[in-house]
């Protein structure tokens, strides 16, 4: 059983349907990553399966629990974790204490953690006194990916990790990806940059219309002409 | 130096206990802004009803015969203030939680909560009368006189027992305060809640045990000024109605959601009332003989029953200028 077992995912914020039958698994050694026209589902099937939005069918299975339709305050426990696209630090509150605001859930000492974040994040190191509101893009998204480390999650969930970047910053948000991953972390992300993400994706899916149009390896999607044609600009 | 000590007395020392009383009101009306994102007016009868709850309880020690060397209005204070903490949380769990879980937009909880406001007045009366009673029935209100050790000055310092109480209150509690809300987890969660809803429960923080350390600070706080005041002056059933609008106005100009904007701005409202309704000719006193004859006696800049309005120039003059307030707001 994959750590992370998405069936049939059928689900919305009330009205219309977003989610028309999502599929996806997820390994812990796996970088999977999501495509996909505009509306097409991917940061809602993210969302979905924080418990963020209603799940109507389907189910939603981490290592070994079905987690449909559960509140983010148990599913961080879990070993999950989200980094949402938008708003995703809080910016009154100094890099060290967004970092702590992570590891929230947890009862133990949280040293090692921040160190390994601050080892993953060279630049939040210097700035961990900074209130996260002075930092600039590239560093924010950074705070945002080591406060979502800080629960120590199995599986990372990253909205579009490298919109509104300069293609430097997005090239070092993608390396950290791939280290993260090799440190042990499953790792599921939406991406609007899909060419540079699908060449170190483990996974590619291609949502289309709330539902799997395209599943295969990163490779297998780019050397697909058809995927190439209508999904990633020709 | 008669005149100096006299400003003394009637600006600093009032102006220190009257922004003592309504810092600590803005702070729990900021933090509950901070978190739920509405202006709780039923804070100023939160206030009232802490007050009759360290009454009611003074008049329990006594009636056992308890005697302390404080007023016993300050003795049962933490009684007074975890009774009134669990009051709070009563009164959003039968109010205000069912409204959020409709999620109904927050004026609907700001009009809930005059509606709260009016029970609280109607109950409190129903059950304590409409009469003004006083803490030192069956005790005395001390008074210290400093008379400084200079020729010629007859005029002594004068500062109340409950006027040390409630600003040495007021200091210890801001302290406690600020470790609780910088040192402590659920202190740092209640910020993180403040700043970033959304985030805050996507990082798995417990909003709900959130809103209630909320429910519980504010409440407790509310019964802290509450009491404080009815020492410090008198306990009737409008006590702190009457200073809801003052409160507001502190928490707005401190920039709403703002722990330490309340408090700078509880301060400065007190402050700058005392200053207001202050006879600015007594400080020339002493050069009367130089001043020609047409010269006013009295420079107050508004009488003493206008004083509330006094709160509404600052405020207005702060959102004209720095409509965050002070400090950069949640409201912003």
């Amino acid at each position: 059983m994959s750590l992370l077992e998405v069936k049939d995912l059928h689900g919305g914020y009330g009205g219309a349907p977003i989610l028309n039958g999502v599929n996806m698994s997820i390994d812990i050694e796996d970088i999977g990553v999501i495509v996909g026209p505009n509306g097409a589902g991917k940061s809602t099937t993210l969302k979905a399966i924080f418990g963020l939005l209603q799940v109507t069918d389907g189910s939603i299975n981490l290592d070994g629990d079905e987690i449909a339709s559960m509140m983010p305050d148990k599913l961080v426990p879990l070993g999950l974790s989200f980094v949402p696209q938008e708003f995703n630090v809080f910016t009154e509150m100094t890099v060290h204490e967004n970092l702590e605001m992570g590891g929230y859930i947890r009862d133990d000492d949280l040293s090692d953690t921040l160190e390994y974040v601050y080892e993953m994040f060279p630049p939040l190191k210097e700035k961990q006194k900074q209130n996260a509101g002075e930092l600039s893009g590239g560093q924010r998204q950074m705070v945002a990916m080591g406060r979502a480390l800080m629960s120590e999650p199995k599986l990372l969930m990253l909205d579009e990790p490298s919109a509104g970047l300069s293609p430097r910053y997005m090239m070092e948000i993608f390396e950290t990806v791939v280290n993260v991953n090799k440190s042990g972390v499953g790792i599921l992300m939406v991406e609007q940059n899909a060419r540079q993400a699908l060449e170190f994706a483990t996974k590619g899916f291609v949502l289309a219309g709330g539902k799997n149009r395209y599943t295969g390896t990163g490779r297998e999607l780019l050397d697909d002409p058809e995927v190439a044609r209508s999904f990633l600009g020709g | 130096m008669n005149e100096l000590i006299f400003f003394l007395n009637k600006v600093i020392i009032s102006g220190a206990t009257l922004g003592s009383v309504y810092a600590l009101g803005a702070v729990g009306v900021t933090l509950i802004f901070g978190i739920l994102r509405f202006a709780h007016f039923a804070h100023g009868d939160m206030m009232t009803l802490g007050a009759f709850i360290s009454f009611m309880l003074v008049g329990l020690f006594q009636a056992m015969g308890i005697q302390t060397p404080l007023p016993t209005g300050f003795i049962v204070l933490p009684f007074a203030m975890a009774i009134t903490a669990g009051l709070a949380l009563g009164i959003d769990k039968g109010f205000y939680e069912p409204l959020r879980a409709k999620g109904v937009k927050t004026v609907t909880l700001l009009i809930a909560s005059i509606g709260v406001t009016l029970m609280m007045q109607g109950l409190i009366r129903l059950f304590a009368g409409t009469a003004t009673r006083s803490f030192f029935e069956n005790e005395t209100k001390d008074l210290f006189r400093f008379k400084l050790p200079i020729e010629g000055v007859k005029r002594s310092i004068n500062i109340s027992e409950p006027q040390i109480l409630v600003i040495v209150t007021t200091v210890v509690a801001v302290i406690v305060l600020h470790y609780f809300l910088t040192r402590t987890r659920l202190g740092k969660g209640m910020r993180a809640m403040a700043d970033n809803p959304s985030l805050a429960q996507v990082s798995g923080i417990n909003t709900a045990a959130v809103v209630r350390a909320t429910w519980i600070i504010a409440g407790s706080l509310a019964a802290m000024a509450g009491t404080m005041l009815a020492l410090d002056v008198i306990l009737k059933p409008d006590l702190a109605f009457n200073i809801v609008l003052p409160i507001f106005a502190a928490a707005v100009v401190g920039g709403l959601g703002h722990s330490y904007g309340a408090i700078a701005g509880g301060f400065l409202i007190g402050f700058a009332e005392t200053m207001a309704v202050f006879n600015w000719a007594v400080l020339l006193r002493p050069f009367k003989a130089g001043l020609p004859e047409w010269f006013p006696t009295d420079l107050s800049l508004v009488p003493t029953e206008y004083k509330l309005t006094v709160a509404f120039i600052i405020l207005v003059v702060v959102l004209l200028f720095r409509p965050q307030g002070i400090f950069k707001g949640a409201s912003s």
